[in-house]
């Protein structure tokens, strides 16, 4: 029965895949304007209009990257790379491979936006649930209260101040980049401490703009599920409260929540393009960025790719993991 | 008799609430031996149930609840928290209203009997847990299920296992068949039956179904407005009922061998917040006189054990 189920979310995930490299391959051809003109039009711009033959470069290069083909052509050649993990060349910094560009950036996005989601979403959650707890500090209202504020500003907004404050007024913090200049990356503190260094302003500035999201989503699910009859049941057994508020409140509570962190760790790539911006942090996002403004096809494309790939997977992932956290999903269809 | 096990005396839960206070129950008193069997009647809104969590001592703010309640000669509303929590399950248990949902969805059966035993100091192993299911005629697989795997009469009888476990003085049960159909009532009841003879507890059982109390219990008390009207043993009431409010309820009861118009009683009950003065039943009573409506009237002894809240109890 598991299995079955397994098979069936697996088949939804491959089906998603391939109707990603589908849009994905089908959306820059149908945008306006020629990446091959406009590089060889910078080109020319920069160099007063002294570089030969443009019709016979324009032939080259459209042949170089394939342009030249039949549209079904290149949509069988687009998915014989996709599966050899071949994402081509980098049109702005040719001769660099997309690949390398990603895997050049993504450490850098998992690092910063997968801990800074993962903090928010523990901190928020656990607060929100003892929020929504009879027997919790009074305290805690007040300590929630400038979260719940912080939750309504955008987070770009919010990275603009801490640099701000954090960076130019205080000097505490670098105002950019997610490394020193001046240290060769090596497995010792110092490698560790300035990473995280220079991770800590963008990383705050989503963790302050998202505990208050998490914390009003898991209260309002924590007041339901403590109106439910099996809390009665639970306290009039004599359970302790521990024992009541994680493994009858909040373990119930939790499935929205978690459906809702597997959407955002998703996204994450594009949720937060603009703190790796406003950061200059070389990652997925500002890499994105700055394909999209040069018009760097394959950049993109390879980006939005690896993007839907991972929102089909970590889907994936929780749909495995849904069953063992909810009992009453595998059986739902059955 | 022997010494009660359980003793209610002036018990009222009241709620603040924006009209003023809402009283649920009010001036409640009882008194159970070991083994006995009280059924508390009443329509929705009577505080039956109210008073049932009140025993257990889990009215929330804003509610709050006044008078006594001595549980094998301990004051339960005195009972620090520790000694409150432990004493729950243990000496005083409870069958939920909602057996369909009183159960935790993502534990299996096994893990809900385990915490009780967890947070009572005693060990759960697989016997003891299969021990009780069979008690309440439940296979020893079911404690691998997961509640949404059960049938709602299954669960139903796993919340009586569950009730029984510690084998507690009292147990409570807030009507305990109601979502349950007719066939399945009989047989929950007659295993609850069962059980509690087994382990020797009082019971207190809720219902409106008062056909099906009148089988089950020794005494019943009828409940109006939140207060008891009435009590007494189970024959006594039903042969000659001294409250009005008794009489027309037992009246409703279809009957097999007589064939008349069904009979409701007209009118509804008085808000809670804003009581009629005098006999609560005074707005529906067809017996009501100008006394009912200025002097609230005292439970008056009308038997062995029979007590009727009317001015006019002895005369009926």
């Amino acid at each position: 029965m598991y299995l079955d189920y397994v098979i069936r979310r697996f088949g939804i995930m491959v089906l998603i895949f391939a109707l990603a490299v589908t849009i994905n391959f089908a959306l820059p051809r149908l945008s306006p304007g020629d990446p091959v003109e406009q590089q060889l039009s910078q080109l020319m711009a920069s160099s007063g209009g002294q570089v030969g033959d443009v019709r016979a470069m324009v032939e080259s290069y459209r042949q170089r990257f394939g342009l030249d083909q039949p549209v079904w052509r290149q949509y069988l050649d687009y998915w014989a790379m996709v599966l050899s993990l071949d994402l081509g060349f980098s049109l702005a910094n040719y001769p660099e491979r997309v690949g390398e560009s990603i895997a050049g950036a993504m450490p850098w996005t998992l690092g910063l936006l997968g801990m800074a989601t993962l903090i928010s979403f523990a901190a928020g959650t656990l607060l929100g649930g003892l929020l929504a707890w009879p027997r919790a500090p009074r305290w805690l209202g007040w300590f929630a209260a400038p979260f719940m504020v912080l939750s309504a500003i955008p987070y770009f907004l919010i990275g603009v101040i801490l640099l701000f404050l954090g960076a130019i007024v205080y000097r505490i913090f670098p105002a950019g980049g997610g490394f020193p200049f001046e240290l060769t990356p090596r497995a010792d503190w110092a490698t560790v401490s300035g990473i995280l260094w220079h991770a800590t302003l963008p990383a705050l500035s989503i963790v302050l703009a998202q505990i208050g999201a998490w914390a009003i989503g898991m209260r309002g699910m924590l007041v339901s599920v403590l109106g439910e009859d099996h809390i009665v049941l639970a306290e009039a057994k004599g359970l302790t409260q521990r024992r009541i508020f994680l493994w009858y409140a909040v373990r119930n509570a939790l499935l929205p929540q978690l459906t809702k962190l597997a959407l955002t760790l998703g996204h994450l790539v594009s949720g937060a393009i603009l703190v790796e911006v406003i950061f200059s942090y070389p990652g997925m996002g500002y890499r994105l960025y700055q394909a999209i403004q040069s018009k760097d096809y394959f950049v993109v494309q390879g980006i939005v790719l690896i993007l839907s790939l991972s929102i089909a997977v970590t889907m994936f992932i929780l749909d495995l993991l849904y069953p063992l956290i909810d009992p009453r999903i595998t059986n739902r269809r059955n | 008799m022997s010494a009660p096990v359980i003793e209610v005396a002036g018990l009222s839960v009241r709620y603040r609430t924006a009209k003023g206070p809402a009283l649920a129950v009010d001036d409640v008193g009882f008194a159970l031996s070991p083994g006995e069997r009280l059924g508390l009647v009443g329509e929705s809104g009577s505080g039956k149930s109210t008073t049932v969590l009140a025993l257990m001592r889990m009215i929330k703010p804003p509610g709050a609840i006044d008078g006594r309640i001595l549980l094998e000669g301990r004051d339960v509303l005195a009972l620090s928290e520790e000694e409150l929590r432990r004493a729950r399950f243990a000496r005083m248990s409870l069958v939920p209203q909602g057996a369909m949902s009183s159960l935790n969805p993502v534990l299996r059966i096994r893990s809900q009997f385990a915490d009780l035993f967890a947070a009572h100091g005693e060990r759960a192993d697989g016997h003891r847990i299969a021990a009780l299911l069979a008690r309440v005629g439940l296979p020893a697989g079911v404690a691998d299920r997961h509640p949404h795997e059960l049938s709602g009469g299954m669960k139903q009888r796993v919340c009586i296992a569950l009730a029984i476990a510690l084998t507690p003085a009292v147990i409570l049960a807030d009507e305990p068949t109601s979502a349950l159909d007719v066939v399945v009532q009989k047989q929950v009841l007659a295993t609850l039956g069962r059980v509690q003879q087994e382990i020797g507890a009082a019971i207190v059982l809720i219902g409106h179904d008062m056909a099906l109390m009148a089988h089950f219990v020794d005494r019943i008390g009828v409940m109006y407005a939140g207060r008891l009207v009435e009590t007494g043993p189970v024959k006594a009431v039903f042969r000659a009922p001294r409250h009005p409010y008794t009489r027309m309820l037992i009246g409703a009861l279809p009957s097999l061998t007589e064939r008349r118009a069904f009979q409701g009683i007209p009118g509804v009950p008085p808000s809670l917040t804003d009581r009629p003065p005098g006999c609560p039943f005074q707005t529906r009573c067809p017996a009501a006189e100008a006394r009912c409506r200025t002097e609230a009237p005292p439970a008056r002894t009308v038997g062995p054990g029979h007590e009727a809240a009317c001015h006019f109890a002895e005369a009926a």
